[in-house]
């Protein structure tokens, strides 16, 4: 590995908290890592877009939440199950199409929703997330509680007129909602750079007067420190927030995209020099919080954790045909 | 010389409207553009000016009248020097080429009045025997069917362009707002994708939204939530999570308001698995299935129509009156042709029985009131009986109801027919806006006498 300089001195992360992104992050990217190995084997059909690169995003968010806080996102959406609690298992056999499967095979990679777990999908059509994100903030302020729901979406997803429409409404009825721009700098393969010249997407809740500020998403910390402050904002009923999360995703767009639109170096810079997972690697390394046995001991927990999905996933059985028939209406 | 003023059409359906008010008096002088009266249309109180000048001469209809049809005389103007006592005593009809609302009138034959006389043979009665009955608008009981939702549940509410300040742009909400207040009754800005999207959302995180298209036409802007969002949650989350609420509006032509304003989407949502498509002709069918709609835990496509508010029908005086889905309303029984249809098509349907009696010919006549689920077994039973069938409805020819009806008879009864399924449709044209070829363009009772005596040989 590649030495890099460790982020920003923060001496009042405890070693618990830095350990526990460390883990979270590390588990989306080996379930994600075996995702892309059995998609390779014909075991996941169809679409399947990996989170690789972008783990400190949600992890960060994740953890300025409260019990009862609600997600919703788009496709890419592994990371944000894994992150919000839901058992590697059910998300695994769903992109397998099993019985085990959070929608019992139903749903697949792009589709899938936890009510437990406050998970809203999960949904395919660009940008469609970003309404209805607002509309769940809308139901809890209806409700009158303090809950807030993230609604993350994409730099493509941010070109999208209902996007537009959703600020609108959210700052005029002051909804309890975190608008998150997942900037990974590329729609699939088209780069922000060609496809807008607004390219500050944070500054552009300025016009329904929403605040918002741009965030370092490579660094779980800054994230964390970011989400919390916007959740502080729409808590304390001040309306939507809008953090735009800079990224990059390692992989391309989907399992069938060859990414010839960015070179390798590109890449590998990215990796070697802003990873996310090798900061905090970093950062407990040299605050003395971990050995590198330690650690070692850690990915092999969490190797385990990701072959019992991926071995639940390939036994699970495919649903029974009558499944094709049932949850098309609730029983009126 | 004298000019008559005109009691105007303010809107594409009005066909008669209540003077509610003088704002000048005989003798005062007016110039063009003065506002000289407000009258009440079938939507809202609208101020109406003079185009002319001059003086008030004689007040022809009082303040207060009701029912003044488009066209009457309401007072007569004189120009500066005319003496009103040399006006003729009585006005003369206002000549039919200056007719404002032909059209409309025409096109919709059946006002309020005129849809009572059809004869109805209640054969699945909606309700018991020997209930009391009152007569209401289609646009009342869609009104008191909200209400009575809204009072028993507390997590229903309105959303959609002008339902709550504005009391409705077709005044289906009216005093909606003031009953239940703006956290209930919400005016949207103009943004059908985005406000689609964000009830689907509330009704994910517990809510149950009627969502007001203000016509069904501005519901294409919002087709992919409709669609995506909310009929294919449920099954995508393998039955955790869907969308209980309503979506509905105006659909259909109106009455001369051009192509983008005039197009029938009942077999479009009719084709969605995970929809419900409701779309009612009376208003006991347009009150008991929005109870029911409301209440469904399903996403409801309710198609209602322009036309059709202002008809008044009887409607049970039951305290909680409800009509549930999949249950045709046979309105006519016959032995010689079954003609199956649903919202305004009833009309043409019912007209055009009444002319087939005269003929001899005794057609039953079918309303289906939902289009998903349909109710086939009563379509079936009686083209068994009858063994011909016409279907009408207002929507374009091809993929229609009728289209899927027909294949459906014929693949179940297809030994009872003694002739093809004629399907009775709208033309396939985008709507004109000439009077004469919008006219040509919509379903006519004509076209569904013709098609019956088709398949009855005559």
């Amino acid at each position: 590995m590649a030495a890099r300089k460790s982020t920003r001195a923060k001496p009042n992360v405890s070693k618990d908290e830095l350990l526990g992104h460390y883990k979270e992050m590390l588990l989306i990217r080996r379930f994600e890592e075996k995702a892309g190995q059995l998609y390779g084997m014909g075991l996941i059909g169809g679409f399947c877009h990996l989170y690789i690169g972008q783990e400190a995003v949600v992890v960060g968010l994740e953890a300025a939440t409260e019990e009862g806080d609600k997600r919703v996102t788009s496709y890419r959406d592994h990371g944000h199950m894994l992150a919000c609690g839901m058992d590697p298992k059910g998300v695994m056999a769903e992109l397998t199409g099993r019985e085990g499967g959070y929608s019992k095979g139903k749903g697949g990679s792009m589709h899938m929703f936890s009510k437990e777990k406050h998970f809203y999908g999960g949904h395919g059509i660009v940008g469609a997330q970003v309404p209805i994100g607002a509309g769940l903030a809308f139901s809890d302020k209806y409700k009158g509680n303090d809950r807030v729901t993230f609604t993350y979406f994409g730099d493509g997803a941010a070109n999208q007129g209902q996007v537009y429409e959703a600020y609108n409404m959210a700052e005029l009825w002051m909804l309890p909602v975190v608008f998150v721009i997942e900037n990974n700098q590329y729609a699939m393969g088209t780069s922000t750079k060609r496809s807008t010249k607004s390219p500050s997407y944070w500054e552009r809740g300025a016009a329904y007067g929403i605040p918002g500020e741009e965030v370092d998403g490579m660094d779980v910390l800054a994230v964390k420190a970011a989400g919390e402050k916007a959740v502080a904002h729409c808590r304390a009923g001040k309306g939507p927030y809008i953090l735009e999360v800079k990224t990059y995703r390692y992989r391309g767009h989907s399992m069938s995209d060859p990414a010839k639109y960015r070179t390798r170096e590109e890449v590998q810079k990215m990796r070697d020099e802003r990873d996310p997972i090798e900061q905090v690697r970093e950062m407990l390394l040299t605050g003395g919080h971990a050995t590198e046995d330690d650690l070692k001991s850690i990915d092999k927990d969490i190797k385990a954790v990701v072959n019992d999905a991926a071995e639940f996933s390939k036994t699970s059985p495919e649903p029974a045909l009558e499944e094709l028939w049932t949850d098309i209406y609730v029983d009126a | 010389m004298a000019t008559e003023i005109l009691m105007p059409a303010l809107s594409p359906t009005m066909e008669e409207g209540t003077l509610a008010k003088w704002l000048v008096k005989e003798g005062d002088t007016v110039s063009s553009g003065d506002i000289i009266a407000e009258i009440e249309t079938d939507k809202a109180t609208m101020e109406f000016e003079a185009v002319d000048e001059g003086v008030m001469g004689k007040i022809l209809i009082t303040e207060g009248t009701e029912g003044v049809a488009v066209n009457t005389p309401i007072a007569v103007l004189l120009e500066d020097g005319e003496d009103a006592s040399a006006l003729p005593a009585a006005s003369a009809p206002a000549p039919a080429t200056e007719a404002a609302a032909p059209v409309a009138a025409e096109a919709t034959p059946a006002p309020a009045q005129a849809s009572a006389p059809v004869a109805v043979v209640e054969v699945t009665p909606d309700w018991p025997e020997g209930t009391a009955m009152k007569t209401m608008t289609v646009r009342e009981a869609l009104n008191s069917a909200m209400a009575e939702e809204m009072r028993s549940d507390e997590t229903v509410y309105l959303m959609g362009e002008e339902v709550a300040e504005y009391q409705g742009a077709y005044k289906i909400s009216q005093g909606l707002l003031d009953e239940f207040g703006d956290k209930r009754v919400i005016d949207t800005p103009i943004t059908e994708h985005g406000f689609t999207g964000l009830a689907v959302g509330a009704a994910f995180g517990g809510l149950k939204p009627i969502v007001e298209f203000m016509t069904f036409n501005f519901a294409m802007q919002a087709i992919d939530h409709i669609i995506n969002s909310a009929a294919k949650t449920l099954y995508m989350s393998g039955g955790q999570m869907g969308a209980p609420m309503v979506f509905r509006g105006p659909n259909g032509a109106a009455a001369r308001v051009g192509a983008q304003h005039s197009q029938d989407y009942a077999a479009w949502y009719a084709q969605i698995p995970g929809l419900k498509v409701v779309m009612p002709y009376s208003a006991s069918d347009a009150k008991g299935l929005l109870k029911t709609a409301i209440r469904d835990p399903n996403p409801v496509i309710f198609l209602e129509n322009e036309i059709l508010y202002g008809r008044t029908f009887d409607v049970p005086d039951l305290e909680d009156f409800t009509v549930p889905f999949g249950k045709a309303r046979i309105w006519r029984e016959g032995t010689d042709v079954t003609i199956v249809s649903f919202g305004i098509g009833m009309q043409y349907a019912l007209e055009a029985a009444d002319r087939l009696a005269e003929d001899g010919i005794s057609a039953e006549v079918i309303d289906l009131r939902t289009l998903r689920p349909i109710d086939y077994d009563t379509v079936l039973a009686s083209v068994m009986k009858t063994n011909r069938c016409v279907t009408v409805e207002e929507g374009w020819p091809v993929g229609s109801i009728g289209n899927h009806l027909s294949a459906h008879i014929m693949q179940h009864a297809f030994d009872y027919l003694d002739a093809p399924v004629i399907n009775c449709t709208g033309k396939d044209v985008p709507m004109p806006y000439a009077a004469n070829l919008e006219k040509l363009a919509l379903v006519t009772t004509d076209e569904v006498v013709n098609a019956v005596k088709s398949v009855t040989y005559r």
